[in-house]
């Protein structure tokens, strides 16, 4: 079969990693993913319980880009195995007819780890303690993981307990935005209530999100899904850098929509706060960092309030960050990784309800990898949002 | 004898003409046959014994016992002073306002007066630098009042410094400075830079807070002011006047100090500004040239500190004291004898040269929403009887608008440009939504109070002013202006004049007349 395959090619990387820090995007030509002819991928046991999948459209994430440009952290490696074929944002036909989205993240269950570990039997498998182990090879994820295949090859496997069918009526561009969507759903529901509002209702305060790429402005729908669902109140906030992502940003529900730059001042006039040097004084109660760089966690950083908490759910490397503020106003940073398996059945609500499909913007047959990465890491500027590879039958 | 102010008509043979560019300057021409350019009339001369005059006016006041007869041993004796947005550019030192100080605080030390304050009345600007109130007053009284506590800033918001003197029939709160209040005499020395300056204007403005300035510093009240300059048709003057009965009958007594200046702005070596280009010599244009190719080498921020170290050479044309209306009405006819000029009919297009300065900008940049302010709020005003510009007119401006804001002077600025502007540029929608949550966000009032901030509200104010303006024209158009700011503001951008006037075109027609306010030096437009 073919697939997109990266294998371990240190020279690659780094051929990768210069050539994105350059120009963006641009890495994928030289880096370490290859389209190349593969055996498809077989079930790891005869239980049952795995499927053979034939992924139909599979997106680009940002953890993708990160590693296809050689910019991922080295703690992945030991729960990574090569080679591997990326795409964990997957629709796909299943070997019994159902159409499908994964749950990518293999963990005890898919592993054959019995008993499971104590985050999996408490139904927290984005935390498995086991992802290195069982009879599967290291891998956070499907498509970070050697026996599994991922959602840039014709075919892959997957276990039972990672199968979410979807509608028949759902039509594919919908359903490969319900990864990402569950990722934001799990991020908005780490959002806590903060108090009580003078209507009565549970009340989160001030909501910052920084960036507004795929997860940024999912989380707005999240959030906003709260608000209707919950009748949970909370002012929230986006910085968002491109024009296509002002405009999403707003129409999924947030309440002020600026430049990053323009953040921290907005932040201050919405929480009626001071401001000394560059810090405020009060602050967002949450701010959701959705870029995961130094400069995004320094800026969640200067406008939480003390007290409150930083979630990050943009995918972080080394940082260089000074903490004294974060000791001096309790302030917490909390990791938001993945989703729980329910959060998928939430997913499948908020695409619909949000036509979340609209988001995907460019689709690319796994041939024209190059340009479909190049797309993906210079989204914003393009004007897109989601850029996905097609690998239904014309492609 | 100066020549009275003039209006061209432009033909074949008229040079281009000077605009004003922020901190430089282009020439342009103008359409032939179809334009005219109204020109400022010359300076008036100073008086010959400013002292002297000063001295006889304190003793000889209008509907006034002398100054020396309302002073008193043991008595509450409180001078309050224009800030620093007057005059523009800062004048020459002395500075009027020190000798007139000086000379109140002679007669106060004569009749053994010793509780004096000293009060600058900056209203909701920004507090005045050490430096700035030293060129005010001098170094004399600053020395002998500030030390001491003596001489301050008027705090809008300052809890306990203010005193609720009633309301008008209209419901216009007057709420103004305690210490003034409980005065047993209130000195108010101005500078009447403009008709609309003084009066009642002075104190019920100057020394108010916030809470009596929304009654008429609105879209409503500025809307309805037909000019500014024209106090019979300002409701802003009607509304000022209102208060002033409040003040009158329940506030302190005023002893009101009017000093008029005449419109000599720029120093010798920035002459050729104030002249008319075909008088131009050898000598200004080549000043002119050697000006304007350094300053378009010059660092913006270097040709800022340039410009705002000009002091001009205007002198005092006149001084009058007493009761507040009486004084105001010789005032006012003292500026219109130096500032009016008549000209025959509106205009389709106005256009207008934008300087470096405003008077919220002194020692600080002219950001985008000063622009619009003195665009639509001044310079549109500068008219009696009818506007320049016809209904559904063009006003052109050049500038460079660039989104530049001082950040101590303007924190409001840059949310209010950011937050507010972003979302609306109506004044009413604006006024509605959120000027009560700018006016009393505590940030904006700790940097008001302690800083040198204009207050929270200032920039609604400025946008306010404009509102008339605004509501008048069909179509704003800043030439040479940056493209996003310029957007920003509701205004279409132009790269250059022929431009300008082709998109002016599509709302005006293509032979429509075209008038320039040539200015500064100040003018009003007497428009029959």
């Amino acid at each position: 079969m073919r697939a997109l395959q990266i294998d371990r090619k240190l020279a690659r990387f780094a051929a990768a990693k210069i050539t994105s820090l350059i120009a963006p995007g641009k890495g994928a030509a030289h880096g370490p993913l290859q389209c190349v002819e593969v055996r498809a991928p077989h079930t790891p046991v005869d239980d049952g319980n795995w499927h053979v999948l034939r992924p139909r459209l599979s997106g680009i994430c940002g953890s993708d880009l990160s590693t296809i440009e050689g910019a991922a952290s080295r703690y992945f490696e030991p729960i990574v195995s090569f080679p591997f074929i990326p795409g964990h944002e997957i629709v796909a036909d299943c070997d019994d007819g159902r159409r499908v989205v994964v749950v990518p993240v293999l963990s005890c269950a898919t592993r054959g780890i019995d008993p499971p570990c104590r985050q999996c039997q408490a139904g927290l498998i984005n935390r498995c303690e086991r992802i290195a182990f069982g009879h599967l090879s290291p891998g956070l994820q499907t498509g970070f993981c050697s026996d599994t295949g991922g959602g840039w090859g014709q075919q892959m496997v997957a276990h039972e307990s990672q199968l979410v069918e979807i509608p028949t009526t759902m039509p594919d561009e919908q359903a490969v935005m319900i990864e990402p969507a569950a990722c934001a759903i799990h991020a908005a529901a780490q959002v806590a209530v903060a108090g009580m509002s003078a209507a009565g209702v549970n009340d989160a305060g001030t909501v910052a999100i920084i960036g507004a790429g795929t997860f940024g402005l999912l989380t707005v729908a999240a959030l906003q899904a709260r608000r209707q669902d919950e009748g949970l109140a909370l002012n929230l906030v986006v910085a968002a850098r491109y024009p296509q992502q002002v405009g999403a940003a707003r129409m999924l529900g947030a309440d002020r929509v600026m430049p990053g730059a323009e953040l921290a001042r907005s932040v201050r006039r919405m929480t009626a706060s001071m401001a000394i040097g560059d810090q405020l004084t009060g602050g967002a109660e949450t701010v959701i960092d959705c870029v995961g760089s130094s400069d995004s966690l320094a800026q969640a950083l200067q406008i939480v309030a003390p007290g409150g908490t930083v979630l990050m759910v943009g995918m972080p490397n080394t940082v260089s960050l000074n903490l004294t503020a974060l000791w001096h106003r309790e302030v917490a940073i909390r990791g938001c990784y993945a989703y729980q398996r329910a959060d998928f059945d939430r997913a499948i609500d908020l695409v619909e309800r949000f036509d979340l499909g609209r988001f995907v913007t460019e689709t690319y047959p796994i041939a024209q990898f190059a340009e479909a990465i190049d797309h993906a890491a210079n989204a914003g500027r393009r004007g897109a949002i989601k850029i996905a590879f097609d690998l239904r039958e014309k492609n | 004898m100066p020549r009275p102010g003039f209006v061209l008509d432009v033909d074949r043979s008229t040079p281009p003409t000077m605009f004003w560019r922020g901190e430089g300057f282009s020439l342009e021409k103008l359409p032939p046959d179809r334009s005219r350019i109204i020109y400022p009339a010359e300076p008036l001369p100073a008086l010959d014994d400013i002292d002297g005059a000063i001295r006889h006016a304190l003793l000889n006041p209008i509907d006034s016992d002398p100054l020396p007869a309302l002073l008193f041993p043991g008595m509450k004796l409180t001078i309050a002073f224009d800030d620093v947005s007057l005059p523009l550019p800062k004048m020459r030192r002395p500075d009027i306002r020190q000798r007139v100080i000086e000379a109140v605080l002679d007669l106060a030390a004569e009749a053994g007066v010793d509780d004096v304050h000293i009060i600058a009345a900056l209203a909701l600007h920004r507090r005045m630098h050490e430096f700035e109130l030293r060129h005010a007053v001098g170094d004399r009284v600053y020395d002998a009042f500030a030390p001491r506590g003596l001489l301050y800033q008027h705090d809008a918001e300052d809890p306990d410094g203010l005193a609720f003197l009633g309301a008008t029939p209209e419901g216009e709160e007057v709420e103004i400075n305690k210490r003034a209040a409980d005065s047993d005499l209130l000195v108010y020395v101005n500078i009447n830079l403009v008709a609309m300056d003084g009066g009642w204007k002075s104190t019920a403005t100057g020394l108010a807070s916030y809470r009596s300035l929304r009654h008429h510093h609105n879209p409503t009240t500025m809307q309805a002011s037909h000019s500014f300059m024209d106090q019979h048709r300002s409701e802003l003057h009607k509304s000022n006047w209102r208060m002033g009965k409040i003040m009158r009958d329940h506030g302190p007594r005023v002893f009101q100090i009017e000093t008029t200046l005449n419109t000599d702005t720029f120093p010798k070596n920035f002459e050729f500004l104030s002249k008319r280009e075909w008088e131009w010599t050898a000598r200004d244009r080549a000043g002119f040239l050697a000006t304007k190719k350094s300053l378009d080498r010059t660092p913006v921020k270097l040709a800022r500190k340039i410009f705002h170290s000009i002091e001009a050479p205007h002198q005092m044309t006149s001084i009058q004291c007493g009761e507040v209306e009486a004084v105001h009405k010789i005032t006012t006819e003292h500026v219109y004898a130096q500032q009016l000029v008549e000209v025959q009919g509106q205009t389709d297009i106005l256009t207008m040269g934008i300087p470096y300065i405003s008077p919220y900008n002194v020692h600080s940049i002219l950001n985008p929403i000063l622009v619009m302010c003195m665009g639509l709020g001044y310079y549109f005003n500068m008219y009696r009887g009818k506007p320049l510009v016809r209904l559904g007119g063009v006003v052109i401006m050049t500038h460079p608008t660039l989104p530049d804001f001082h950040p101590v002077h303007h924190p409001s600025y840059i949310d209010f440009y950011e937050q507010v502007l972003s979302e609306t540029t109506d004044p009413h929608v604006m006024s509605a939504k959120y000027e009560k949550s700018f006016a009393e966000d505590e940030w904006y009032k700790h940097l008001y109070r302690t800083s040198y901030a204009y207050h929270g509200v200032h920039p609604f104010y400025m946008w306010y002013w404009g509102s008339h303006g605004l509501q008048h024209v069909a179509r704003t158009i800043i030439v040479g202006g940056n493209t996003k700011a310029v957007r920003r503001l509701g205004f279409t951008p132009a790269s250059t004049m022929e431009d300008a006037f082709e998109i002016a075109s599509d709302v005006v027609g293509r032979n429509a007349t075209v008038t320039h306010l040539h200015t500064p030096p100040l003018m009003v437009a007497d428009v029959k």
